[in-house]
């Protein structure tokens, strides 16, 4: 579970762009790695920004790897490249760098770590992040607050937002229309983020859609499809029935934790706890609009997430299912007695809501990386916003998470981005506390 | 097919299936489950951040003792003033608020304590990620059983760990029968009543919110020795160790035993941890004798597989036999609203 910890401490693309001069290695996708690189072992690459913001590899860096039990297995230098790489077998390694090799002027962001724990797997190129920047000691981000930060983060705040609501729409209505509160829906985010990795993929093998865009877009409509098609399965094998033979919503609730851990560790299971890209989108360089950057992929994501959201919206307001859903969520019984076929709008809610998380899944997975921790990393950044927006209600639920997001990037001007979720959680916490039934919520009786 | 199940060492299974069942990881479960039961089975709480108790606790141990150089007592007393301050953080705003809200506060509160221990901010207490290693020793040298192994037939213990176990097992069957004592109380009746109908708990003037308060303080300090006791068995504090997926084995290790029974806890968590380690060694062999291709499962794969089987186990336990091993369906409806 904690094997892989040490790629958590990837930075994001707000530190870059926040002026901290990092390095992040360069999203290169596993299986296009050079002919002379092996296929399993580990794998170093330093780089940093340089003063014009053009990424610069540090070369000639001394590297060592040993095994957890302190053996030497191999050391050199970076390349040309900025790289280091060798081949390993499986199992618990550390990689440690000598940080006076580091080019002049160039230090480690967190001058004590230079070591990290990796894990190699079966076939698989274990990679240990150091990130480095221009200059000695933290990076004071307090002071110098630029407007074109603030746009940034904004920007990357609604990015997030959006990204998160996909999610937690699904998760309102449901909580509306049964009272489940389903802790297993943020594992739909991933769920629907590895079938379009696999998607992707099978396309490219059988050469399907052709351009990159036509592949990515293939593999979002097949995660689309296969987050449906389980939200119709759990419903219908699992919840419709607990529902008829009464089981009380706090037995419910234990069922989908259940849910959530086989669901993780399934994708675990088969797909190992390295992390993934989308080969179709990866390695875009970021445009430039105006005083902002977004990758080309992500301004695409951005721009399908708001129409995505505006059509649901749209059916959940002029269409006969979207008012039935509507008015179940309102008062079920009602609904009901009124010849709603609540099941079935139940049913449905379930589909709808896979369907959106899996598309949500996809365009995080674009944004940032592959990788079967995702949904219990976004859990409760979801269960802040859909508490914070009022649970139960499809626009309280996007509208809380725009806020989370963008509280939760825009507040690194001001914290340590490794705290800025920590925030969101306070404000859940608080909007409980003060208005338990949110922002767009309806007050009823509590506790 | 007999000749291959020949060559499974099946003795070896059994000692080793035994020995998880006794071992730290069943006795702290027993002792966090304990605490757990308390909140929910006995007062119907939905604490989905039990593993939040045994992080304070193991962190105060730690930073007492590693960071600030107390006494080692101390260092005990205060993991327990810290679950204590922790149960009161919590309970004071939320406990009015309704079920499945106190369920996202208490899993909240629980990560954003181990987001807060592996922040670089509070680094210079609780040392990030890597954490505190250098405060078990001073318990250690109390310990009475110098030889570095002891072994009776196929069993198998390293000195320290004979100690911690013995120590732990022993607290968590006092603490079993102070809790079957209290819970025959005055006291306890009125948290079964709270739990099953909080309105006429009030109606007969028992002011609910502060038995809950007193409920939530007594199950969280349990919890923070429980976490105690991890630390101390492990010889290291780790934030990581405290994932909310701990809190969700304490719930299955508590509805397997019996929600709302005073030795469900402890059967439940040796049952749970036997059948863990039961499942992982004949897979395992089952993977070395070549029974299972390498292609459907490896050996990485089969310690991934019993986090699965927890998950299936959870969700067939709570459809199928909601009330456990021991508890009784009437009792516990499972409907703590």
């Amino acid at each position: 579970m904690r094997r892989l910890r040490s790629l958590e401490d990837n930075p994001r693309r707000v530190a870059g762009l926040m002026m901290l001069i990092v390095a992040v290695l360069t999203a290169v996708p596993f299986p296009a790695l050079g002919q002379e690189d092996p296929t399993q072992g580990v794998r170093v690459k330093l780089s940093f920004k340089d003063e014009a913001g053009e990424t610069q590899p540090a070369v000639g860096v001394g590297v060592i790897v040993t095994t957890a039990d302190g053996t030497e297995l191999g050391a050199g230098v970076t390349g040309d490249d900025g790289e280091f790489v060798l081949a390993t077998d499986t199992g618990p390694m550390t990689v440690s760098i000598d940080p006076s090799t580091l080019p002049e002027g160039v230090s480690l962001r967190d001058t004590e770590v230079t070591s990290r724990n990796i894990v190699v797997d079966t076939g698989r190129v274990a990679i240990a992040l150091f990130p480095l920047q221009v200059g000695d000691g933290p990076i004071d981000t307090g002071s110098n607050i630029t407007a074109r930060q603030v746009l940034q983060l904004t920007l990357e705040g609604i990015k997030l937002g959006l990204f998160l609501a996909m999610g937690a729409i699904g998760l309102s209505l449901i909580f509306g229309t049964t009272g489940l509160v389903n802790f297993a829906h943020a594992e739909m985010v991933t769920w629907g983020m590895f079938a379009a990795f696999v998607a992707e993929g099978a396309a490219t093998a059988v050469g399907l859609g052709g351009t990159k865009t036509g592949t990515i877009l293939f593999a979002s409509i097949a995660a689309m499809l296969v987050g449906g098609a389980t939200g119709y399965l759990l419903d219908g094998a699992i919840f419709s029935r607990l529902r008829k033979r009464g089981t009380s919503l706090i037995a419910q609730m234990v069922v989908t934790i259940g849910l959530g851990i086989l669901a993780r560790y399934v994708i675990l299971y088969f797909f190992g706890g390295s992390s993934r890209f989308f080969k179709s989108v990866s390695g875009q360089s970021a445009m430039r609009i105006g005083l902002v950057e977004i990758t080309p992929s992500d301004l695409i994501s951005v721009g399908l997430s708001i129409g995505v959201l505006v059509l649901v919206g749209l059916a959940l307001q002029r269409t006969r299912i979207g008012r039935a859903m509507r008015a179940v969520a309102d008062n079920r019984d009602l609904a009901e007695s009124s010849g709603i076929d609540v099941q079935r709008v139940i049913r449905l809610v379930w589909v709808a809501g896979g369907a959106l998380a899996a598309l949500g899944g996809v365009f995080l997975g674009q944004a940032d990386q592959v990788q079967w921790e995702t949904g219990t990393r976004i859990l409760l950044l979801i269960f802040a916003g859909v508490t914070l927006g009022g649970l139960g209600t499809a626009y309280g639920a996007l509208v809380g998470c725009l806020m989370i997001g963008l509280g939760i990037q825009v507040s690194t001007l001001w914290i340590p981005s490794e705290l800025k979720n920590l925030g969101a959680l306070f404000l859940m916490v608080f909007i409980l506390l003060i208005r338990p039934q949110g922002i767009l919520g309806r007050k009823q009786r509590i506790g | 097919m007999t000749a291959l199940l020949a060559a499974v060492d099946w003795g070896q299974i059994g000692t080793l299936t035994v020995s998880a069942g006794l071992g730290v990881d069943a006795m702290v479960f027993a002792m966090a489950a304990m605490g757990l039961n308390i909140h929910f089975g006995y007062t119907g709480l939905l604490n989905f951040g039990h593993v939040g108790f045994m992080a304070v606790g193991g962190y105060g141990v730690g930073i007492a003792i590693a960071t600030w150089g107390w006494n080692p007592y101390l260092g005990l007393v205060l993991g327990v003033v810290f679950a204590l301050i922790l149960a009161l953080l919590l309970g004071v705003p939320t406990l009015r608020l309704r079920a499945d809200y106190l369920a996202i506060v208490t899993i909240a509160a629980s990560e954003i304590i181990r987001f807060l221990a592996r922040s670089t901010t509070l680094r210079p207490w609780t040392r990030g990620t890597e954490g505190l290693n250098e405060f078990a020793g001073e318990f250690y040298a109390l310990n009475p059983f110098k030889a570095t192994f002891y072994d009776w037939g196929p069993f198998f213990f390293t000195g320290n760990n004979l100690f911690i176990i013995l120590i732990g097992w022993g607290f968590t069957l006092l603490l079993a029968l102070l809790i079957w004592q209290l819970m025959r109380s005055p006291w306890g009746r009125v948290l079964k009543a709270i739990r099953e109908d909080e309105d006429a708990a009030r109606a007969l003037g028992k002011n609910a919110y502060w038995y809950k308060l007193q409920a939530l303080m007594l199950g969280g300090a349990i919890g923070g020795i429980a976490g105690m006791l991890q630390v101390i068995a492990k010889s290291t504090v780790q934030p990581d160790t405290f994932q909310p997926v701990i809190t969700f084995f304490i719930w299955t290790v508590l509805i397997l035993g019996g929600v709302g029974r005073v030795w469900s806890p402890i059967v439940g968590s040796m049952i749970f941890w036997g059948l863990l380690a039961l499942v992982e060694n004949v897979l395992r062999q089952f993977v070395t004798e070549g029974f299972i291709p390498p292609s459907i499962m490896d050996q990485n794969q089969v310690g991934i597989f019993r986090f699965m089987a927890v998950g299936i186990g959870l969700m067939t336990l709570m459809v199928y036999r909601p009330q456990g091993i021991f508890g009784s369906r009437e009792e516990m409806a499972l409907d703590a609203r």
